[in-house]
């Protein structure tokens, strides 16, 4: 049985972990590649680096940040943030990524997507998706982190992201992102079914049950949270065992 | 020292930071020389069958992998480099490959609930095989592949794992090995499968 993916996500800012991280005892809290040690060990499925550095002369710190880490994690590394150009894909792939993940940049160059995948393989090219609800229950897809409509239908483009030779939707609910009131699973469940690769679940998660939801009744794949785990208030170990209870395979 | 053979196609550093976080020297090359003088191969990849074959042959290494493995040298293929040791593969056509076991490299063939390509961690069902020793637990790996090997050799295989169907997850035959699903980002079980292979 294909188990369900539980993905923490990092926010990196010139090489440093941002959010305050206390589930474990680190030795440097804000060191990437002690975090990335942690959630393996805690049993994260994958991980997920978010580069949030402004400047472009401070991107390859990022790099660094990706190879350290890959000679240590001996699991899936998906690494998203400013990527725009498929030289972007080859040196960040190179250093160790598995995966490489795309948002704006997808949507004002859905090129990328294609050109990505032919060279790297669609395994690698994840297209990461920011939705909010419209006011007649459709979704639009957002840019530049969520701040700007870009006009086009969130399901839609992820269909067309699915063609195009995206591996994976990393499906992030603008409305939910923050709430702690659970997953957006009408979102979820509309994107999951309309396109033949995995998603993953983002925005919300707040307690055990969202998790199981999620991918019971939004049909996710993969789910993803951040200042949950990173705060300690769940731990991955707890979600899992909680999953498997709900009858959802998971790794265990 | 283990020599992981550069043909061009996918992430191998992965491969070499395992064997190197092991312990184990680890070399990247396309070198033929290199490859003839190796005490232990491994053929990772990802990409198309058909991509693979024909830099394989248009290099020349295909006859060395072959060479090498009759000679007995241990051999390891991960993902699109287990699919590589069978026949014939029918992603995008219908093309040879190197032959080292028998059997056909074929597409996912599942009702519509089940999303190919087969991207995530999944069990295994395992055999007494050296490549598992000291593995004890529960073994999930990491795969991430929309086609599969069909053996007629049912003694070489050494795992399957479930995705709608049973399908050939890792095999062995004499000196070779081989796993549809990457050790190397399969956490401490599958650095442990690494392991077992670089002390053969």
């Amino acid at each position: 049985m294909l188990t369900k993916r539980i993905i923490p996500c990092l926010d990196v800012h010139e090489g440093r972990v941002v959010k305050g991280i206390n589930f474990v005892n680190l030795q440097d809290a804000g060191d990437p590649v002690e975090i990335a040690k942690a959630y393996n060990k805690a049993g994260a499925d994958e991980i997920v680096f978010l580069d949030i550095t402004a400047s472009s002369d401070k991107r390859d710190i990022m790099l660094e940040v990706v190879e350290k880490t890959a000679e240590e994690v001996f699991i899936p590394l998906t690494v998203g943030g400013g990527i725009r150009t498929v030289e972007d894909f080859r040196r960040i792939l190179r250093v160790g990524a598995d995966k490489i993940s795309i948002n704006s940049t997808a949507l004002k160059n859905p090129q990328l997507i294609s050109d990505a995948a032919w060279k790297f393989g669609s395994q690698c090219v994840v297209v990461a998706i920011d939705a909010k609800q419209n006011s007649d229950g459709t979704w639009n897809a957002y840019i530049e982190g969520g701040r700007k409509d870009f006009g086009i239908d969130a399901v839609n483009w992820a269909q067309q992201a699915e063609k195009l030779g995206a591996g994976e939707i990393l499906l992030t609910s603008m409305d939910c992102d923050g709430t702690k009131e659970g997953y957006d699973i009408e979102l979820t469940k509309a994107v999951s079914e309309s396109v033949n690769i995995p998603v993953i679940a983002s925005g919300g998660a707040g307690k055990l049950e969202h998790f199981a939801d999620v991918c019971i009744k939004g049909k996710a794949d993969a789910v993803l949270a951040a200042s949950l785990f990173h705060y300690n208030e769940l731990s991955i170990a707890q979600v899992k065992e909680y999953m498997k209870s709900q009858g959802i395979p998971v790794r265990v | 020292m283990i020599t992981i053979i550069d043909y061009g196609m996918g992430n191998l550093r992965s491969a070499q930071k395992a064997f190197e976080f092991l312990g184990f020297e680890a070399e990247i090359t396309d070198n033929k020389t290199a490859i003839l003088a190796a005490e232990k191969i491994v053929l990772p990849g990802v990409g198309a069958f058909a991509d693979a074959m024909s830099n394989l042959n248009s290099s020349g290494i295909s006859n060395v992998i072959k060479k090498k493995t009759a000679d007995g040298t241990p051999f390891l293929g991960i993902c699109l480099g287990m699919q590589l040791v069978f026949d014939v593969s029918y992603e995008g056509g219908e093309f040879e490959g190197l032959g080292l076991i028998k059997g056909e490299i074929k597409r996912f063939d599942l009702p519509a609930e089940y999303k190919v390509p087969h991207i995530g961690w999944n069990k295994l069902n395992t055999t007494d095989n050296i490549l598992f020793s000291e593995i004890d637990e529960d073994i999930y790996t990491y795969f991430v592949h929309s086609y599969h090997a069909v053996t007629q050799d049912k003694d070489a295989v050494i795992a399957t794992s479930n995705y709608g169907t049973e399908f050939t997850a890792a095999v062995n035959k004499d000196n070779i090995f081989a796993t549809q699903f990457h050790p190397e980002k399969s956490g401490d079980k599958g650095l442990k499968m690494l392991r077992n292979f670089a002390k053969i």
